[in-house]
């Protein structure tokens, strides 16, 4: 399994990095030797086998729906990058 | 002072040989002068911990001491702890001022620990040197021209070095046991729910597992006692009791069953290692054990079925980072796109970009059956093998790493082999299984650990059979050469 510069780009799409383009080449080689690894696992039949998410087969556990968080807003924006008037302030997104 | 264990600091405290404040002050000491030869800190809370010595002091004189009052311990620098820096040792959080403690460390806190500071890791939790770390890589005690293995390689290094009498760490594919093993300590990873993971920051959530890191099993015990239980802040956390750790070291081990697996004494493994363990299997036996032959057939698939899950959710956990909330932000971002894309380039150190390339390939549309839902698969097929082998056995003992502590600089161009030095480790999380990691001999002057691995929620007799190795052997208390 090998990534071409394509892919990496795409990639570095879905998770929002920046990737250099001098970079690519290298990281593509360093992700396909992983994937190479991981490919060992294709040898196994695991046709019957269920998808396992929790060591436990646990399940989400629900709360009683009350109220049991008090609003802590400014002391959560005091290390904000950016705020003004209890807002995160990000550049201009509509013209 | 440098070789205290825990116990011995609280039998001190008790007797008035010292106070918390004097004991606080010479750790304080030791890591002002001698951690530049380690770099097992990040920060260090000197002001911080003398005010909580003093009120731990005050405590202790009127009758309201908790279980570790007083006791000073260092935490891996992933657990949230309020007003302090809290970095996951990456330069996205470098800024970051935790608004909030996680539960291990408000229940530390309660029990009156003292916090020392915060210690160095692999950024993220990601490796298994502590060379990724933003901060710089620590260097082994033992030999300080090798790695003290990772990810918790601070709170490991810390400990060896005599900067720490323990600290915290956090295991998501072995990065309590391996630092334990190469720095020759005792380090436990819980069963998957028994320790809130909430304020712990998130790698792997179905993996990620806090736990105590000490030179003996009885101080292991001491700080899961307190580490341990119930939180309804971390919707994965088990609400089963918890027995008392330290009352179960004694427990009668005649005729426990110990099972090794033929796979983990396979080609890989160092001879030296290999032969500590037959030694320390051997004196389980004059103990009254029975050590029968057992095999964990899909052993080999572990390493790529973690690498796949482990990254995965790494890349869904690390979104959270985009420069808006807090942590850091590019400067001069020209859009929103620009504002996301340039902060996690900017802000995350390669491993960690790597990590999120592969999982949010493993996830991506077209190929999340062939990895992903494979990797869940493989993953039962993994925890099927640990059921049957707890059929017929009690504990399952094997080394905890093939090699001792590799050098610096090593294997950090060649991913792949220093993802396979975690082959023995990464099992145990992918099964949401407790395992300890204790010292059981020594390779060329490197310390060698031997891993037991117990069914779920049964960490008492993983810390009886160590706690009861310990008193039969010296590996545990031996300082290492550049230790304070």
């Amino acid at each position: 399994m090998s990534l071409d510069q394509n892919d990496i780009a795409k990639l570095a799409r879905l998770a929002r990095i920046n990737i250099a383009e001098s970079d690519t080449a290298e990281l593509s080689q360093r992700i396909g030797d992983i994937l190479n690894m991981v490919d060992a696992m294709q040898a196994v039949d695991t046709s019957n086998v269920l998808p396992m998410a929790n060591p436990h087969d646990a399940v989400q556990r629900l709360r009683a729906d009350e109220v049991n968080e008090t609003n802590q807003r400014e002391h959560f924006q005091k290390i904000a990058p950016q705020t003004a008037d209890g807002l995160y302030l990000v550049p201009q997104v509509i013209e | 002072m440098p070789n205290h264990t825990i116990a011995d600091i609280l039998r001190g405290l008790e007797a008035k040989t010292f106070s918390s404040e004097e004991i606080t002050q010479q750790y304080l000491d030791a890591i002002a002068k001698h951690d530049g030869n380690f770099n097992s800190f990040i920060t260090v809370t000197p002001d911080q911990a003398l005010a909580q010595a003093r009120a731990a002091d005050t405590a202790r004189q009127n009758g309201s001491a908790g279980a570790l009052c007083g006791v000073p311990i260092a935490h891996k620098d992933i657990f949230c702890t309020e007003g302090v820096r809290t970095s996951c040792a990456s330069k996205m959080l470098d800024n970051f001022i935790a608004p909030y403690n996680a539960t291990v460390v408000e229940r530390l806190a309660n029990a009156g620990v003292v916090t020392l500071g915060k210690t160095n890791l692999d950024e993220f939790a990601m490796g298994s040197s502590n060379e990724t770390s933003f901060y710089g890589a620590v260097r082994n005690p033992w030999n300080t021209d090798c790695v003290p293995g990772g990810s918790s390689g601070g709170s490991a290094a810390a400990i060896a070095a005599g900067l720490a009498p323990a600290a915290t760490g956090t295991d998501t594919g072995g990065s309590i046991r391996q630092p334990a093993a190469l720095c020759g300590l005792t380090g436990l990873k819980p069963t998957y729910g028994r320790v809130s993971r909430y304020g712990m920051i998130a790698f792997a959530s179905s993996l990620d597992q806090g736990g105590p890191m000490a030179k003996t099993a009885e101080d292991n015990a001491l700080l899961l006692q307190a580490m341990a239980g119930f939180d309804h802040r971390d919707s994965t956390s088990m609400d089963l009791p918890v027995p008392d750790y330290r009352a179960g070291l004694n427990k009668d081990l005649s005729g426990l069953k110990i099972g090794v697996p033929k796979e983990y004494f396979s080609d890989g493994l160092d001879p030296e290692i290999a032969s500590a363990i037959e030694a320390s299997l051997d004196e389980y036996r004059k103990m009254g054990a029975e050590i029968k032959s057992i095999s964990l057939p899909h052993t080999h698939l572990a390493v790529p079925c973690y690498y796949i899950i482990a990254p995965a959710e790494a890349s869904a956990n690390l979104s959270r980072f985009d420069g808006v909330r807090y942590g850091y932000r590019c400067e001069n971002p020209k859009d929103l796109d620009d504002l996301y894309t340039r902060t996690r380039a900017e802000g995350f150190g390669e491993e960690v970009k790597r990590r999120i390339l592969i999982g949010t390939y493993a996830l991506s549309s077209g190929f999340y059956d062939a990895y992903y839902r494979k990797a869940q698969q493989i993953r039962r097929l993994i925890k099927q093998d640990f059921d049957e082998a707890f059929k017929s056995v009690d504990i399952i003992a094997g080394p905890t790493t093939p090699n001792p502590a590799f050098a610096l600089g090593e294997k950090v161009s060649d991913p792949v082999t220093m993802y396979l030095e975690d082959i023995y480790t990464i099992a145990v999380n992918l099964a949401g299984l407790p395992a300890i990691s204790l010292p059981a001999g020594f390779t060329k002057g490197k310390p060698i650990g031997l891993q037991l691995i117990g069914r779920d929620f049964d960490e008492t007799t993983l810390l009886a059979a160590a706690h009861q190795y310990q008193q039969r052997s010296d590996w545990h208390q031996q300082a290492a050469p550049g230790s304070v």
